[in-house]
């Protein structure tokens, strides 16, 4: 955090000089290391063991927050008798289809109070047809109703905290040491630091990074530290939670009004061909009306979307326009798309301030991908490596690609930066600060705003005259905004629009101030459902300055959080059951007796007339259905999920695998990586045999990439810069003492560090900062790899790519590939060039055996009784 | 030095560190004329703007100094609650971003084949990529999947975006795209 998030580290310091204590947890010894009160080193991907152990300790000695897990989780709640767990599968669990690597999530589900009958998800009913995660928003995965059998005396075998219990009864320290290479000693800190910092008075945070997230199974890490959070009653109070520190100015805007093909905004799922043909259908399916809380409510956000986007032309005889609609097959991600473009089945791409050439996994099949478009367009304020591969990327020099011989099309069109324009970004924790324009734009440099929209209304007057249906959405999108003499779109037209608006009746053309205030009758429009209210009053509420100093350390008067300027999430679990503070230290949010509602330092997470002792109504669904302690207004049962019945495509408890390449068998299971991992098995994506398969000594070590604190990603907004490039001119790879003795390096000299993919060259630098691990009994090496530079003439600095050595596996339940752990052998020296570089890769891929099926098999356990364990998955 | 001829006794170091109670001799009384006239650089401005640092998602705040319609000057913003006035790096280095050398400002253009860049007219450009959007969008359009069920979509045109774009531009990208029938729109959010 140190390095990546550095003025956000100065809270930690604060935090420390109050006496908070820090622990750093990661790979390699960074500024974060230095001042936290200890650092511990594991192993690249084996984060799942030390979390799971962590969940076994707080259980095995009965540590967890009693009334907080009782009341606000899920632990007593029943699941279904079919259910097995992957300690008696071997790793998988019940419902794995071989066929096609997916799960069908029956047996997870919740038994009803009712009878016997399971609490599926709509949508799993129909044989065969398995959860997508492309279906799921924020809100997760429904439930036809919230009628749950439970046990609250958490006896019950099928109970989920005895699930729970038995699932981690072997993640041990001695686990930990073998798996982490952690010792004893540094879990049992770890394990006391947390427990003893956790519960009335006293809670504890995790922040974590793509440290977490860029693994083949990185959402259940994640959902492992939400489990222990929840054990430990650290989610929704001030202090705690789980707080991703997201790498980019607006990457949690970008999700929230999203530009990714699963997602519309406010997390609406894109609709599915055939499952969502009607808006009856997709309504439903996001959120059933028997279920509580307020997805149950997602009629209302879609509509309104549809309104913005299509004005009139969405009515009730129409569905709304909800035919308008693409409707999606399966994943159209980034990395599907780039298999697409290599079939020749892509004509024109986008890049907008993004550079894959460099910044992407595996960026050779990036840049040769690009070479198959019939048109690019880059829009950035420099010449990246992304707009002039043409001409010098590393396949030029190898002699794969030819200048002369690549037809696409190259548009290079400079951007406005962040003085230049006016327009908002939504930092890490949900903050929406807008920014004013200092300047206007240089010579032909533009916004995105100014582009889209100059764009839009050319496609528009093309197709003004046209009769064919597939034009009608254009035809009838709302895209008229008001722009100034330049040519630039009025932004605040456009936060308006999403903000919302009365469309009839009374308050006609007022903004909306909540979304509570939508309706799914076509009588308000609003672009995005979860940031209604940063209009309310008709004022920019994101641009809001009032100075930190004449505020109180919630600071709820600078700019605007989405949802309803709310800073912490979940907050009524800030207060007990009864609704008081759970300690004097830890107040937030609590119920007044006299006022009758729930006021605090914060805007309430809940219905704030809902009194604590209310009982749940099952009848009712929606957010009349919850009751006074469900504090997780989003979950269709108002609980915290320990267990997640269903919503994630993986097992409904994280459970350790190796990552798709490991130096290591998974000392848990047979099963050796993620089963339901999304492959790509291509003889320009290769990966190493794992383990003890044969050959897998020929990439003996394990490397890692990451950030520096004086560059920014790829590149694009920092090796461009003299002062940044200064700081840090030159790619180099981190290695320990132990390890440059091992493989011959010198500091200062170079190394060649070899995957299956690529080979690329570092300068080297020894240091205890890297340390050698002794796991699974043997000595584990890792290099780290900052992944900045890339190859071109333009940039003030370049060098080779990391991501040139990565392959793409991908997670299953967000398409995130693994850029966290992968096998590489390294050499002493520079790498060849041209041909010869070709060779030396392809030499040890020989020697290794490499095939196109090695580290692609899914399934390495024997499947059912008769099935024998050579599943192949292609 | 000329001005040394020009020192009184009353310029006397001591006397200057007593007049201007400096007792360490390491302020008042040991500026130089020269420092006395020196003003901040942003004292020329002519507008000053609250922004956002553009780099990670810390999101601190900052004081863009502008002077005729030229950035002069980016510090850290004392008022904001996150940032108290810092600036790491990055942030410290944004002005660069404006101002730096290595800056394209002008729309360039390759040709199939071509070894090299070319101008190319805005409106040209514009109209171009409208062009060849359409086609690709017409090229790839798929009415109904092979059960029937409408998909009213291309798969003929892809954009990747970076994550410092602002949620406005994220909008209308998005509408556009959906209402165009492209679904493969994807950002740094999944990477
Ligand atoms: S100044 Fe540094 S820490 Fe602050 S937002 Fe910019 S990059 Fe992040």
């Amino acid at each position: 955090m140190a390095e990546c998030h550095p003025v956000g580290f100065q809270w930690v310091t604060e935090a420390k000089k109050r006496g908070a204590r820090i622990i750093h947890v990661d790979p390699r010894f960074t500024r974060t290391s230095a001042v936290a009160d200890k650092h511990i080193a594991l192993r690249a991907g084996s984060d799942i063991v030390l979390l799971g152990a962590l969940v076994n300790y707080v259980l095995s000695n009965d540590l967890y927050f009693k009334e907080y897990v009782r009341h606000y989780t899920n632990a007593a709640t029943i699941v279904s008798e079919d259910y097995r767990d992957a300690e008696d599968l071997d790793g998988l669990f019940s419902g794995y289809n071989p066929e096609d690597a997916s799960y069908d999530p029956t047996s997870w589900s919740y038994h009803s109070r009712s009878g016997q009958e399971k609490v599926e998800e709509p949508g799993t009913e129909a044989e065969g047809e398995y959860a997508e995660p492309e279906e799921y928003g924020a809100g997760g995965p429904s439930l036809k109703h919230a009628d749950l059998a439970h046990d609250d005396t958490l006896e019950d075998p099928n109970c989920v905290f005895q699930l729970l219990k038995r699932h981690y009864a072997r993640y041990t320290p001695e686990m930990v040491e073998e798996a982490c290479g952690i010792s004893a000693e540094d879990f049992a800190y770890l394990a006391e630091s947390m427990t003893q910092n956790s519960g009335r008075d006293r809670t504890t945070a995790f922040c974590y990074a793509v440290g977490w997230t860029q693994h083949a199974q990185g959402a259940q890490f994640i959902r492992t530290a939400a489990i222990l959070q929840l054990l430990l009653g650290n989610m929704g109070r001030p202090g705690g939670g789980i707080i991703a520190l997201r790498g980019h100015a607006t990457i949690q805007g970008c999700t929230d009004i999203p530009t990714l093909f699963n997602l519309l905004p406010g997390y609406l799922p894109m609709p599915e061909a055939g499952e969502h043909n009607t808006l009856q259908d997709y309504t439903g399916a996001i959120g059933s009306r028997l279920q509580k809380g307020f997805w149950a409510n997602a009629d209302a956000y879609t509509v309104s979307l549809l309104k913005a986007w299509f004005g009139d032309a969405a009515q009730e005889d129409n569905d709304y326009a909800f035919g308008y609609l693409p409707r999606l097959t399966g994943a159209h991600g980034t990395y599907q798309t780039l298999e697409r473009m290599l079939r020749d089945e892509v004509d024109g791409y986008f890049l907008v301030g993004q550079n894959p050439a460099v910044g992407s996994a595996n960026g050779k099949m990036q840049r040769l991908a690009m070479s198959h478009l019939k048109w690019l367009v880059v829009r950035d304020f420099s010449l990246i490596e992304s707009a002039t591969w043409w001409k010098d990327g590393p396949e030029i020099e190898s002699g794969e690609l030819r200048t002369e011989d690549i037809e696409t099309e190259v548009f290079f069109m400079p951007a406005a930066n962040h003085t230049e324009k006016a327009g908002s970004f939504t930092q890490t924790q949900r903050l929406v600060q807008w920014r004013h324009q200092a300047v206007n734009p240089p010579d032909d440099a533009q916004s995105e705003l100014e582009f889209f929209h100059e764009l839009g209304k050319r496609i528009r007057a093309r197709l003004a005259d046209s009769d064919d249906p597939r034009d009608r959405p254009l035809q009838a999108l709302t895209w008229d905004y008001p722009t100034d003499e330049h040519g630039e779109p009025d932004a605040e037209a456009v936060l308006k629009e999403i903000n919302g608006s009365y469309v009839s009746g009374p308050d006609q053309g007022k903004p909306l101030s909540a979304f509570t205030q939508m309706r799914a009758d076509g009588s308000t429009a609003g672009g995005c459902w979860i940031y209604t209210g940063i209009f309310a009053d008709g004022v920019n509420q994101a641009a809001r300055r009032k100075p930190g100093q004449e505020q109180d350390e919630t600071a709820a008067e600078w700019a605007w959080a989405w949802p309803a300027n709310r800073r912490i999430l979940y907050n009524r679990a800030s207060a007990d059951p009864e609704g008081k503070p759970w300690s004097d230290r830890k107040k937030y949010i609590w119920w007044d007796e006299k006022e009758e509602r729930w006021i605090g330092k914060d805007v309430p997470d809940f219905p704030v007339k809902l009194a604590p002792g209310t009982k749940s109504d099952p009848e009712a669904g929606g957010p009349e259905a919850l009751a006074g302690d469900d504090p997780f207004i989003m979950q269709a049962d108002g609980k915290g999920w320990l267990f997640a019945p269903s919503g994630m495509v993986d097992g409904p408890m994280p459970t350790h695998y190796e990552p798709p390449e490991s130096p290591i068998d998974n000392p848990l299971y047979g099963q050796q990586s993620n089963p339901a991992r999304i492959v790509f098995p291509r003889e320009d994506n290769f990966l190493a045999p794992s383990s003890n398969q044969p050959g897998s000594d020929v990439y003996p070590y394990i490397f890692t990439t990451y950030r520096l604190t004086e560059h920014h990603t790829a590149g694009g907004m920092s090796r461009f810069l003299p002062y940044l490039s200064e700081l840090q001119p030159e790619m180099f790879c981190e290695v320990s003492p132990e390890f440059a003795e091992l493989v011959g390096l010198e500091n200062y000299g170079w190394a060649t560090i070899i995957s299956p993919r690529s080979a690329i060259e570092a300068k080297v630098l020894v240091t205890d900062r890297v340390r050698p691990l002794t796991v699974g009994g043997r000595r584990i090496h890792q290099v780290g790899l900052p992944y900045h530079w890339g190859t071109g003439t333009d940039a003030v600095v370049e060098g080779d790519a990391a991501n040139d050595l990565l392959g793409i596996t991908l997670d299953p339940n967000v398409q995130i590939q693994g850029s966290k752990a992968a096998q590489c052998a390294v050499e002493p020296g520079r790498r060849p060039h041209g041909k010869q570089l070709l060779e030396l890769v392809e030499q040890y891929r020989r020697r290794a055996g490499i095939t196109v099926e090695t580290g692609n098999r899914r399934l390495t356990v024997p499947y059912g009784e008769s099935e024998a364990n050579t599943e192949e998955e292609g | 030095m000329p001005f040394m001829a020009r020192i009184t006794p009353l310029e006397w170091p001591v006397l200057r560190q007593l007049r201007s109670r400096d007792s360490t001799g390491r302020g008042a009384a040991v500026t130089s004329k020269k420092t006395r006239a020196t003003k901040p650089r942003t004292d020329d401005a002519d507008k000053v703007v609250q922004s956002i640092c553009p780099y990670c998602a810390v999101g601190c705040g900052q004081k863009v100094y502008a002077k005729d319609d030229r950035v002069i000057h980016i510090e850290g913003d004392p008022d904001s609650p996150i940032s108290r006035g810092r600036l790491c790096p990055k942030g410290a280095a944004s002005e660069q971003l404006v101002n730096s050398a290595g800056r394209q400002t002008k729309i360039l253009y390759r040709a199939p084949h071509s070894r090299e860049w070319e101008a190319l007219d805005k409106d040209r450009a514009l109209d171009m990529i409208a062009d060849r959007f359409l086609e690709a969008r017409r090229r790839y359009w798929q009415d109904e999947d092979e059960h029937g069920n409408p998909l009213n979509r291309t798969l003929g045109v892809a954009s990747l975006g970076g994550a410092t774009i602002d949620n406005e531009e994220n909008y209308l990208i998005k509408k556009l795209f959906t209402a165009a029938g492209a679904v493969q729109i994807e950002n740094q959010a999944r990477i």
